[in-house]
């Protein structure tokens, strides 16, 4: 049994140390807003929050994580009540299928905690996301949305 | 009564038949208070189930996948029923139980963008039927005719005598009433909820993690399956050593499927899939093993001139005006191999007795999947079910059901045990079936004055149906080869009258298994025709716009004048930028684009904007169209600039995102969409649009490089100055 800080709870896990945290998360924690789209870091489907800074979790060993904070999308909003970020997302209605849009979620909180008010080139920077419906435009949209609000 | 249902996100709901099979295993199914409802609740019909609260639930049976299909025809169901739009939900029916009551919601095929245009006439039919039975039932309550009740917003209204009922109390009483024979469905002018940009039923579980997918389902004692089929498409398993795998941790059973894949099952993916990467493998694969792009485009190239081909459209004589021409225009175009890649791999769970096999799945097709399902547990249908869940995209891929398949052929392996089978990115990549690969010889005479007086389009290449449904072939033919190129019909005909027309299609079949591909034929054949179309008009010295106007059909003219018009065509652009239009016909609608791009002179290309118009007949939510044509447009120019699927020793070379690369937000073009519809037909939106994207943004590049690109992807071109 090891122990890992998630959604600011100390939760105990039985995998091995190279197990990616996301299998972890989803197998072992039952957080499966956390997805699967690659396993090498390049889709973003898996996004998480380590100590605040987004992090793929299909490309980061479970032991590698430590007792660091790891927050997933089942934990962002505030209190229960959608984030400015979930806010926004539903008020443009930016899901299409919506596989991809966790990590999208995840990786817009932690663009707007670093850069309140972020140009459409940070959102470029940021954003490397893949979204096969595309819902960029939606998504870029719902960004400069919840910065205003 | 077998129905799953969206009210619970907190689980897996099921009711009827389904329940006593989940029972019997011992399984928690979380119930909440509006499942206790339904099973007490009796349906007005197949399509709306009103509970004593007012709630409305309505019964979809195409799949959503993102194109908001569900939301759309509730919307149809909603405008008829007269029903508060707040009140209304939704559920799937299951395929078992469409077939067990003989059908009752047709088609729950969800591919061609068919879902609207095709069910809107029963959905809204079946809406009106439950409204006049909630009326009829009011009526009855108060002794008076039912001409003289009117039903709005869920509420009956008897204006001689002020009194008024809502529809939850009075439900249960229509329920017990003989449905109406005929019913009047509204003019599509007075529409209330339908035609409104509503947003979508199924937007908050998406930012919340909420939402279950395929991927996502779980059951009680479940175990996690990976699979590797032979790498070489059609090929056979030889031999597999997995004597190392099998002391691996977490590891139950290693065994072979179908002659031509070994499956690991394990405790959890991570295991089964490290525990795979350990099986060694042998293959048969034969002659397969020399196959590769080269040879392929060898095969395509020989069919560019090849004697004997099908022919899908003709008038007058081509070839003789082509000869007697006074000039005459050459090219020929090639379109790779594209690959679907949608967000969610393949998986689906299967649970096997030796009297009962169950499916957990996201799939395009329910009643195809219930087949597979069939067929590989070896029981009849009546002893099998499929409960889909939301698909984490489908674009044509999950219309297929080759991993329904395997996940019951696994599960049959270990009876009682729910196994989900989960497909490696790196395996979805590699065994799909992928959008065909076509190349197309075009040949076109033009008069002295620039007229197109012939045209001969020779398709040469894979067909799809050979591949997938060899059975639907005509005479051999296959007449979807020639999507929007087609003489008639209401599916994807050919916009322009040309005098002397030959289009024909010599079939040339890889063994890479090609599939339907969001688009599908349609993608290709616009490159062929709008590109070459550009190229008529520069030999000509004519304006593209005004050339492809001396052609087209009114309705083909209009929504290309439309984008045309709104993005400002003709006149001064920035400097640097340059305009390319196209235009299609396809799944029932009128699309064209407009693109503005720049290229730089080191050849970095930018595309600024898309203008694209639409004409869908009926708008059922301009809300969605809007998403569906932006979207579009990133999963067409996703593939014009990378979509390359290559082989290799008989395999798909490509891997994952870093070998098949995709559009991300940096390079999405900001996308304006213009809505202009006639009103006089159902046309679909999912995909017709997709087709413009390409041909518009290479016109646009033609004029902003002088450099005409014929083979895709766009990656493989150099636009660099001199190059």
């Amino acid at each position: 049994m090891a122990v890992l800080n998630v959604n600011g709870k100390a939760v105990e896990y039985t995998a091995e140390p190279d197990t990616p945290l996301l299998w972890v998360l989803r197998e072992q924690l039952g957080l499966t807003g956390t997805k699967y789209g690659c396993g090498i870091a390049q889709c973003g489907s898996c996004t998480v929050h380590i100590d605040g800074a987004p992090v793929r979790s299909c490309s980061i060993p479970v032991n590698a994580v430590g007792t660091q904070k790891v927050v997933t999308i089942e934990a962002i909003a505030d209190n229960g009540v959608l984030n400015k970020i979930q806010k926004a997302w539903v008020a443009l209605d930016v899901p299409q299928c919506g596989y991809c849009q966790s990590g999208m979620v995840m990786a817009a909180t932690a663009l707007l905690a670093a850069k309140p008010n972020p140009t459409d080139a940070d959102i470029d920077e940021a954003m490397t996301n893949i979204c096969r419906c595309g819902t960029y435009q939606q998504v870029r949209a719902a960004i400069h949305a919840a910065a205003k609000a | 009564m077998t129905i799953q249902t969206s009210l619970g996100r907190r689980g897996f709901l099921v009711s009827g038949a389904a329940v006593a099979g989940g029972f019997s295993l011992g399984f928690h199914l979380p119930f909440d208070e509006s499942v206790a409802h339904a099973q007490a609740v009796k349906e007005l019909n197949a399509w709306v189930v009103v509970h004593p609260d007012d709630k409305v639930v309505i019964r979809i049976a195409r799949s959503e996948m993102g194109q908001g299909t569900l939301t759309g025809l509730c919307q149809l169901v909603a405008e008829e029923l007269e029903c508060d739009w707040n009140k209304v939900t939704w559920e799937y029916p299951t395929p078992g139980e469409n077939l067990k009551r003989n059908r009752v919601w047709k088609n729950f095929s969800t591919g061609g963008s068919r879902g609207i245009r095709e069910s809107q006439q029963y959905v809204r039919e079946g809406g009106a039927i439950a409204r006049e039975m909630l009326i009829a039932a009011a009526a009855k309550q108060w002794n008076v005719p039912a001409a003289e009740c009117s039903a709005a917003n869920s509420t009956i209204t008897h204006k001689a005598s002020g009194k008024t009922v809502t529809y939850g109390a009075v439900a249960a009483a229509a329920a017990g009433l003989e449905p109406p024979k005929e019913v009047k469905l509204k003019d599509p002018k007075d529409w209330k909820v339908a035609g409104k940009p509503l947003p979508r039923l199924d937007t908050v579980d998406k930012v919340t993690g909420k939402q279950i997918y395929g991927m996502d389902h779980t059951m009680p004692g479940m175990l996690v399956a990976t699979v590797r089929a032979c790498p070489v498409i059609t090929g056979k398993l030889k031999s597999f050593d997995a004597s190392k795998a099998e002391k691996m941790p977490g590891v139950k059973k290693i065994f072979a499927i179908d002659g031509d894949a070994v499956v690991v099952v394990a405790d959890t993916y991570w295991r089964a899939k490290t525990a795979l990467d350990a099986v060694t493998t042998e293959w048969n694969i034969g002659d397969l093993g020399k196959v590769s792009t080269e040879t392929i485009s060898e095969m395509l190239k020989e069919g560019l001139t090849a004697k004997e081909a099908f022919v899908g459209n003709k008038a007058g004589d081509a070839q003789k005006a082509i000869e007697g021409a006074a000039k005459k225009v050459e090219a020929t175009y090639s379109f790779p191999y594209q690959h679907h890649v949608t967000m969610e791999p393949m998986n689906a769970t299967a649970l096997y007795t030796p009297d009962k096999c169950e499916v957990w799945c996201g799939t395009q097709n329910g009643e195809a999947a219930l087949a597979a399902a069939s067929e590989a547990a070896g029981l009849p249908i009546a002893k099998c079910e499929v409960y889909k869940l939301m698909l984490g995209g489908g674009f044509g891929r999950r219309g297929r059901s080759d991993y329904v398949r395997q996940a019951v052929l696994a599960a049959k392996e270990m009876p009682g045990t729910p196994i989900k089978l989960i497909w490696s990115r790196e395996e979805d990549m590699t065994h799909c079936q992928y959008h065909p690969t076509t190349m197309a010889k075009m040949t076109a005479g033009l008069d002295a004055q620039g007229n197109l007086v012939g045209l001969h389009i020779r398709i040469s290449g894979q067909s799809i149906l050979a591949s997938l449904l060899p059975q639907n072939l005509v005479n051999g033919m296959d007449p979807a080869t020639f999507q929007g190129l087609m003489q008639s019909g209401v599916e994807a005909t050919y916009g322009y009258d040309i005098p002397n027309l030959m289009v024909d299609h010599a079939m040339r079949n890889p063994h890479i298994t090609a599939g339907f591909w969001r688009g599908v034929n349609v993608n290709q054949n616009a490159v062929y025709m709008e590109c070459f179309m550009d190229e008529l008009a520069a030999a000509a010295g004519q304006d593209p716009l005004a050339y492809r106007l001396k052609y087209l059909k009114p309705k083909w003219a209009a929504v290309l004048k439309a984008a045309c018009d709104k993005a400002g065509y003709g006149k001064p652009l920035p400097e640097g930028r340059f305009h390319g239009i196209s235009q299609v016909m396809g799944y029932g609608s009128y699309v064209a684009g407009v693109a503005e791009v720049s290229v730089s002179p080191d050849g970095q290309l930018k595309i600024h904007k898309i203008t694209a118009a639409t004409n869908p007949g009926h708008v059922v939510n301009p809300a969605q169209i809007e998403r569906q044509v932006a979207g579009s447009f990133v999963y067409g120019l996703s593939a014009a600039l990378y979509g390359e699927i290559t082989v290799k020793d008989g395999a798909v070379e490509q891997t994952n995102f870093d070998s098949y690369n995709v559009m991300r937000i940096d390079e999405m073009p900001d996308v304006e969409t213009v809505l202009v519809p006639t009103h006089d037909f159902w046309g679909g939106v999912g995909e017709p649009t997709i087709a413009v994207a390409a041909p518009a943004v290479l016109n646009a590049i033609a004029k902003a490089t002088g450099k005409r690109v014929r083979n895709l992807p766009l990656a493989n071109n150099d636009l660099k100055k001199g190059a």
